[in-house]
């Protein structure tokens, strides 16, 4: 369903994505990872049509979705949701609207100045915020909430555009560890429920161990790693990020407990207990 | 945590949310509505008022609005070829504008430095007289360029120099309000990490504080050129010298001598295009390049 052939982006003279290629048959959870500058945002951001790529081709369904100009870029951009590091939400602007911008390719510039939204609409974006566990803050300006929830804002936008792919760019970084945990634990929920597609940029290898499907290694500009978590082993993420044998991601893990104690911790989590 | 609340809300709930929503959503565009409605109405009620205040009526005069620039534009095709010679004899007064535009831009932009970083909470060296400063540059604001210029030309006569110094006061008003916002949003930490190494008022205005708002500095007081030359331009029909006297008589002269004012128009047009284009230029340069 989805083929990435030979997609490659220059930035004057530095080639910032180099002739990536890789194709997913079904909708998976796929992880990115790879070092600061390795290509991996450049990447998700052509697939949304936010930067135009220099060349390839990202095929979804039969169709080339980099050739798309103007409205049929924006239709593709509401099939293909994209959730920021920083939220990248409205901030004076309160939870709902915030969520029902996620219909803005469906409505008119007119309806949109005179905040004409259905009734459908707004129930439907309060039922996305149910089903996330933020129903309560639906009134409130998305800038008064915290972080965590902002980011679950930016999920329940997402999840209005009905998307076929969802693309996550570094989801968690700005979060700590705990509400880290419920957005990656919301968007796996997200990915087997509703069988839509996650592309999530990843920057600790944890997270992406414990959620992908597969994972894809990126370094500078090029694929060097293409495969299960379970085939991501620490000589190979040594590689993945050019490091040497004193490379320890130990040292910097926001892990609170170890892996035995995982299942445990869930299990009596309440805050995580309601979203799996 | 606010986060540990994320367990799904009950029914009922959920069903408070939505009408509450709903209601806000309504009240809203209820409001929106009136506020259309308000604006609808004020400006047609204001128009027929104005209409009716009109000696001539609107309707009735609208078409003779462009007999002026007709007769110009014809009168200056029909003789163009004394256009180039008008230019000529122009041009001297140009200067003459362009000049008392500079001087007073440059005055009133380093008066306006003084004022906003002396009004400007968190910076100012007295911050009881914050309020004061704020007022001065009200007052210089609020008088406009030719009432000031038409009061100094009865005092001092005629000249360049009286509306140099109109125009610089109006601009040391502006530029203090409008450098004083940029001041509101400097970064104070520099500030403090000079003060924490026993630096004066001056020093750490000089160093912390300077280079942070110098490129908007900068491009606000090459915007404020721009107006400045249009101002000088304008006081000259007041008898201030310049491009704008040379104007008024060709203009006032009447049928005849309008190839002479179209000439000035001309120059006029092209300096103002030129300098608006060499300051965006800069201005572009000063807050996208590196500095």
């Amino acid at each position: 369903m989805l083929e990435v052939r030979n997609v490659t982006r220059v930035f004057g003279t530095k080639i910032a994505v180099d002739r990536v290629s890789f194709s997913i048959d079904r909708p998976a959870f796929v992880g990115i990872i790879g070092r600061s500058g390795a290509g991996k945002s450049t990447f998700l951001r052509m697939m949304n049509r936010l930067t135009d790529a220099s060349d390839g081709e990202i095929v979804v369904n039969g169709t080339n979705v980099l050739a798309f100009k103007g409205a049929d870029a924006r239709a593709w951009q509401s099939r293909c949701a994209m959730i920021f590091q920083q939220f990248n939400l409205v901030p004076r602007l309160d939870v709902v609207s915030n969520v029902l911008h996620g219909k803005l390719n469906h409505v008119s510039t007119l309806a949109t100045m005179f905040n004409l939204w259905s009734k459908a609409d707004i129930s439907r974006a309060i039922d996305i915020l149910d089903r996330l566990g933020i129903a309560e803050q639906a009134p409130k300006r998305a800038e008064a909430l915290s972080g965590g929830q902002q980011q679950r804002v930016a999920i329940a936008r997402a999840l209005m555009q009905d998307p076929q792919i969802i693309l996550a760019d570094e989801p968690i970084a700005s979060l700590d560890p705990m509400n880290a945990q419920i957005v990656m634990d919301t968007l796996k929920r997200i990915n087997t429920e509703d069988g839509r597609m996650v592309i999530a940029n990843l920057h600790t290898l944890d997270t992406a161990r414990q959620y992908c499907d597969r994972v894809i290694g990126m370094r500078d500009g090029k694929i060097v790693f293409d495969g299960t978590p379970e085939q991501l082993t620490t000589g190979v993420a040594r590689d993945i990020y050019g490091a040497d044998e004193t490379f320890n991601e130990f040292a910097t893990s926001t892990k609170i407990s170890g892996p035995e104690a995982k299942a445990k911790k869930r299990a009596t989590n309440p805050a995580v207990q309601g979203l799996t | 945590m606010a986060d540990s609340t994320s367990s799904a809300i009950s029914r009922d709930a959920l069903e408070n949310v939505r009408e509450d929503y709903l209601r806000m959503t309504n009240l809203r565009r209820l409001y929106s509505a009136v506020l259309i409605l308000v604006f609808i109405v004020l400006m047609i009620s204001g128009f027929n008022t104005a209409d009716a205040r009109n000696a001539g009526g609107f309707w009735e005069g609208i078409h003779r609005i462009f007999d002026f620039p007709d007769a110009v534009i014809s009168e200056a095709i029909e003789k163009s070829a004394n256009l180039p010679g008008h230019m000529a004899k122009a041009f001297p007064a140009l200067i003459e504008t362009i000049n008392i535009a500079a001087v007073a831009t440059l005055l009133g932009c380093l008066a306006g430095t003084g004022f906003a970083v002396l009004g400007t909470r968190g910076l100012s060296y007295w911050p009881r007289l914050i309020p004061m400063f704020r007022r001065i540059t009200d007052v210089l604001r609020a008088i406009p360029e030719v009432v000031v210029a038409l009061v100094l030309i009865f005092v001092m006569g005629g000249g360049p120099v009286p509306a140099m110094i109109a125009i610089a006061l109006h601009t040391a008003g502006a530029m203090g309000k409008l450098f004083s916002e940029v001041n509101e949003n400097v970064d104070l930490k520099p500030v403090d990490g000079l003060a924490s190494v026993g630096a004066s008022w001056s020093q750490r205005i000089w160093l912390g504080v300077f280079p942070q708002v110098l490129p908007n500095y900068l491009s606000y007081g090459l915007m404020r050129f721009e107006i400045n030359i249009r101002a000088s331009a304008i006081l000259g029909f007041v008898g201030a010298g310049g491009i704008g006297y040379e104007l008024r008589n060709a203009m006032t002269f009447g049928q005849g001598r309008f190839d002479e004012a179209a000439a000035i128009f001309i120059i006029l047009f092209v300096t103002i295009v030129v300098v608006d284009q060499v300051s965006s230029r800069m201005r572009h340069n000063l807050t996208h390049g590196e500095h």
